[in-house]
């Protein structure tokens, strides 16, 4: 049988089953009455113990997200979410917050673990996990931060980074500075809804001129059932400052689908960098396309300041639906703007994924490099908008996004939006559509590659592009991330 | 034991007859050359070798070292000693070179059994087999045969060969867009290969090659099947008379 027709028949029979992060964790968890209403917005806030003004600001979405619609233009479909059949709440019982990491629940711990994730920040001192990778990790275990280690290094060098829930009683200032003006409150309509429910999330605080000392992570999990996950980033790096910040993602196994909806804001002042990697393996759902997560995220930068620069990447390759675009706000004269990414799809997904990058200031620019894989019968689209407002002389943008088909049931699109109302920007846009080539299956098994070993070698030359943009404790992750995730597409 | 033993070898590709009843034998230590006009099916023998997808077998067998090769996947037939020297390499963008020949060796030696060569030890012996063939340390860099000169494909292709050490060296028209230099860089590239216990099938349609690389055996193919076979002479006289005789004789 010929290689590429061998390829789609196994697809067919694709098991993605095969999701190593599909365990879930037995702990006693504390959850908010079943569905939405201004009492559940009123019982996460308590819960917080947070201030006033923060209720407030949570019930006003409440009441906007009351009046708005959900969006049905992107190119996934999917039976209609009834919202009030999620828990928009749920805290592991034994740990009211964050503490010390004696206080965690081992089972907590375990599971952190399992991923992967050096949480116990003593053992990485002491060199047994990795002594080259030093890693500062907040944990957010369905809806509460459960750790955040090397805080107190961190706070030598001034920065702040810890759960936003601790942030927004500790530090109300900055929050109230910060929170909601990069994505305002009506921004649409699930950022409107995770401003009501907003569970936890990480804030990040560099201040001027300080080079964040190690790469910041933070981890998110979905354990409990019927959960959505809201959670809420927001950093903010000030003049002259820079940040490296990855987050990853995993849920357990469930016949159902389970709600994410986050918001991550991202400030950058004058000259100040920051660098958002995200490496997303939410549960995918089944072979036959049953479970997984709906991920609709907002994220969005804001180069506040001149020559300030944000950079994202992403390697997606979970969530039953993905609906996500990050995005660049070039607001400061010679800000520039990055997008990097890859979005692996495979068995039923369906990823309408891309990037916004709305060009404000003069001589600003911006690079988009996408690209997306689809194996199965799964749709991957890529939507990007690229814009100059009239006073943004001198933009420059260059896009490139390729598309690579694996079989004959899957789909690939690009729909790029592009407007320039100044004369002088500069837009450039690539796009290609390929499959993996018989012959180039054939070279690799001639010279004794099986076929999955060939898929993964082509499939990691295609997005080699991105790949070198992830900070390097995580490229050799997402490598192998995508051939895990391709699995199946060729048996 | 014969290393290559082929027996009435029919194949066709989407109905398509190309090899009629094709008969050779390949002992150890010997070289063959098989030489025809356009169209006789001499490509198609080494894809039907190397287990090409879309060629179908319709009848007869192959054996190398008495297995049968016709009932294995393309890459157990690669880790079972069998190498095919590409007429147009394939390109492999993001790939780079090294990482590609790393990937092959390891592949064949896992399907073997045996352990995975070490970084110092596949950076040696890269270095030393890549300087015999002229390839430089920044065409290793690169992608896969991308932006590769015809040349460098070639020769990109003969020092995959020497990496992997077959037992059965097929090359599809190694010759064909090499100039007279990159030939004899080449050839003496598949010269250092000849071995007692190694075969090789050069497959070519000109005689030219054959003065670099002097086989022991010459086959004439037409039609799919092999119409005379002789000693490195025949080559000549092919040089000399053309194929025109052959065509004719089978029509």
């Amino acid at each position: 049988m010929p290689a590429v027709q061998e390829t789609v028949e196994r697809v067919r029979s694709i098991d993605v089953d095969q999701y190593k992060y599909g365990f879930v964790t037995d702990i006693e968890s504390e959850k908010a009455p079943k569905g939405l209403s201004e009492d559940t917005v009123r019982y996460i806030s308590a819960k917080k113990n947070e201030p006033e003004w923060m209720l407030e600001w949570r019930l006003d979405a409440y009441r906007r997200w009351l009046t708005m619609e959900e969006p049905t233009w992107a190119r996934v479909s999917y039976p209609k979410i009834d919202f009030q059949d999620y828990y928009y709440y749920s805290q592991p019982k034994s740990t009211p917050g964050p503490q010390s990491l004696d206080d965690i629940d081992p089972e907590i711990l375990a599971t952190y673990e399992k991923l992967g994730i050096p949480l116990r920040e003593r053992e990485i001192l002491l060199g047994i996990q990795n002594p080259t990778s030093r890693v500062a990790v907040d944990a957010v275990f369905d809806s509460v931060s459960v750790a955040t280690t090397f805080k107190a290094e961190l706070a030598k060098a001034g920065v702040i980074f810890c759960s936003i829930s601790e942030a927004i009683r500790e530090h109300p200032d900055l929050v109230r500075q910060y929170l909601g003006s990069v994505v305002p409150v009506s921004d649409n309509f699930y950022a409107t809804l995770n401003t009501a429910v907003f569970s936890d999330g990480s804030f990040v605080y560099i201040p001027k001129g300080v080079r964040c000392p190690m790469e910041l992570s933070t981890y998110f999990r979905i354990n409990e059932r019927n959960t959505g996950q809201f959670e809420r980033t927001l950093i903010i790096a000030d003049e002259g400052a820079y940040v490296s910040y990855l987050e990853g993602c995993t849920a357990p196994q469930r016949d159902e689908n389970q709600l994410h909806a986050a918001v991550v804001e991202l400030v950058a002042l004058k000259d100040a960098e920051i660098k958002y990697s995200t490496v997303q393996n939410w549960y995918p759902g089944d072979k036959d396309g049953k479970g997984g997560i709906y991920n609709f995220v907002t994220k969005r930068g804001d180069c506040r300041g001149d020559n300030s620069k944000i950079s994202w990447t992403q390697v997606e390759t979970g969530s039953a639906i993905t609906w996500k675009y990050p995005s660049c706000i070039l607001r400061g004269d010679g800000s520039q703007g990055e997008f990097y990414s890859i979005a692996i799809s495979n068995g039923y997904q369906q990823v309408d994924s891309g990037t916004k990058m709305i060009h404000l200031g003069k001589n600003t620019s911006s690079r988009i490099i996408s690209k997306g894989i689809a194996a199965g019968r799964s749709e991957n689209t890529y939507r990007g908008q690229v814009t100059a407002h009239r006073r943004a002389t001198n933009a420059r943008n260059f896009t490139n996004c390729d598309s690579l088909l694996i079989g004959d049931r899957c789909g690939a699109h690009t729909v790029p939006y592009i407007e320039a109302k100044n004369s002088s920007a500069v837009f450039e846009h690539e796009a290609t559509t390929s499959k993996i080539s018989e012959d180039q299956m054939f070279y690799c098994l001639q010279r004794g590659l099986t076929q999955e070993e060939a898929v993964a070698l082509i499939v990691n030359g295609f997005v080699k592009d991105v790949l070198q943009q992830l900070p390097m404790e995580f490229a050799v992750e997402a490598q192998k991330l995508i051939s895990v995730s391709l699995e199946g597409s060729v048996g | 034991m014969a290393l290559l033993e082929i027996k009435n070898l029919h194949a066709q590709i989407e109905d398509n007859q190309i090899l009629r009843g094709l008969d050779l034998v390949v002992n150890p230590g010997e070289v063959h050359a098989i030489m025809g006009p356009n169209g006789s099916g001499k490509s198609t023998l080494s894809y039907v070798l190397a287990g090409k997808p879309d060629y179908e077998v319709t009848a007869g067998e192959a054996l190398l070292d008495g297995q049968n090769l016709l009932e294995m996947d393309p890459d157990a037939r690669a880790a079972a000693g069998l190498f095919l020297a590409f007429q147009y390499p394939i390109e492999i963008p993001g790939v780079a070179t090294m990482t590609f020949l790393r990937t092959a060796i390891n592949a064949q030696r896992k399907a073997r059994g045996e352990a995975e060569l070490s970084t110092p030890d596949f950076l040696r012996l890269v270095k030393e087999k890549a300087g015999d063939l002229g390839i430089t340390q920044d065409m290793l860099r690169r992608g896969v045969n991308v932006g590769f000169s015809g040349g460098e494909k070639k020769r990109n292709e003969i020092l995959q060969m020497t990496l992997l050490q077959p037992k059965l060296c097929i090359l599809d028209e190694t010759d064909s867009g090499l100039d007279i230099d990159a030939l004899k860089v080449v050839s003496e590239g598949v010269n250092a290969l000849r071995a007692p216990d190694r075969g090789m099938v050069v497959i070519t349609h000109y005689q030219r090659l054959l003065n670099h690389i002097v086989p022991d055996v010459v086959h004439v193919m037409n039609k799919g099947r092999i119409v005379r076979s002789g000693g490195k002479e025949l080559a000549l006289e092919l040089e000399a008379s053309g194929y025109a005789g052959y065509s004719q004789d089978a029509a």
